[in-house]
């Protein structure tokens, strides 16, 4: 199954439709985009409008693959369960965001090898076919660097 | 948990709102598993991420951006209440403009604060992340390019 998943705050039409018409093309009945605030409606793929963070984690834990906006709250959340993730910035010029620092961090993390990246929806359809082929990035531990649990622990206990 | 005696278990109120904001500051609660916590952001259905920690609380407030001044005054209101109810000693944000609100008014109740700005900020700091530098105890930023002598520092990210 591969999860699509763009957030809640503002469409992203871009994505929803670049990854609804793969799927036409490929006959992949395997889809489910949650697609917020998203204007644009799938035709071939399952989607919903929003879903609970419960499902949201559980979804993300039992797909073979997410596909989502460079948000890193679903970043984090895949890299916590393993799952591969292919990211697609979303840009403030089509007014998908108020500023452009979805591309700053899906470029980081792409540097980090934590992600797969594509910088629009022209590049989409070539990395959804790779997909398959996208391992999960190393494991990450359940929490922060332990020298930032440290820091504030030491504020909290120390009176730094 | 500590139970030894003559040290008080120490009150701390985390703020963040949704999305990467709440997932980031559920991977900092590792620093306040000893502490007695209120967690408070802006939508209901988080509540049962929190069950793991022993007598947390949970509160949400309204959701406010800079695009909504209007709204601003009620979310103040609702913190403030917190603030009265929990007289936290520590208050820790990962974001947004809800955090900044309540490291600036937690001030007033004599809390200590701390600003982890997001991970999703590499550039520069968010905007409530620019303007709460002299006004948290600890301004911290993820990425180690944007620690500058005056501003923030980073000691390490949530990944």
């Amino acid at each position: 199954m591969i999860f699509v998943t763009v957030g809640h705050q503002m469409p992203f039409d871009r994505m929803v439709k670049a990854v609804d018409d793969w799927a036409a093309l490929n006959q992949r009945s395997d889809v489910f985009a949650q697609i917020g605030s998203t204007k644009y409606r799938p035709e071939h793929i399952q989607w919903a409008h929003t879903i609970d963070p419960n499902e949201f984690q559980e979804r993300i834990a039992q797909a073979d693959a997410v596909v989502a906006h460079a948000g890193t709250g679903t970043i984090l959340t895949a890299l916590e369960q393993q799952t591969p993730i292919l990211v697609m910035p979303r840009r403030a010029a089509l007014l998908e965001t108020r500023n452009d620092h979805q591309v700053a961090t899906a470029q980081r993390f792409l540097e980090m090898g934590r992600v797969a990246v594509a910088m629009d929806e022209t590049e989409l359809p070539a990395m959804l076919e790779k997909l398959s082929q996208l391992s999960a990035s190393d494991t990450i531990s359940s929490g922060a660097s332990p020298e930032l649990i440290q820091a504030i622990s030491d504020f909290i206990h120390h009176e730094l | 948990m500590s139970d030894s005696k003559n040290v008080k278990q120490k009150k701390v109120m985390l703020v963040a709102s949704g999305g990467g904001h709440w997932v980031e500051l559920m991977r900092l609660t590792q620093a306040v598993e000893d502490c007695s916590l209120a967690f408070v952001t802006v939508q209901d259905d988080y509540r049962y991420q929190i069950d793991r920690f022993n007598n947390a609380r949970y509160y949400t407030v309204f959701d406010v951006t800079r695009w909504n001044k209007i709204r601003w005054i009620q979310t103040v209101l609702q913190l403030l209440w917190i603030l009265v109810r929990e007289r936290p000693d520590v208050i820790i944000s990962t974001g947004a403009l809800p955090g900044f609100f309540a490291l600036r008014l937690g001030k007033f109740f004599g809390a200590r604060t701390i600003w982890v700005d997001s991970i999703a900020n590499v550039e520069e700091l968010s905007k409530s992340g620019q303007k709460i530098g002299p006004h948290a105890s600890l301004w911290l930023t993820q990425w180690p390019h944007l620690e500058t002598e005056s501003g923030p520092k980073c000691k390490g990210a949530v990944i």
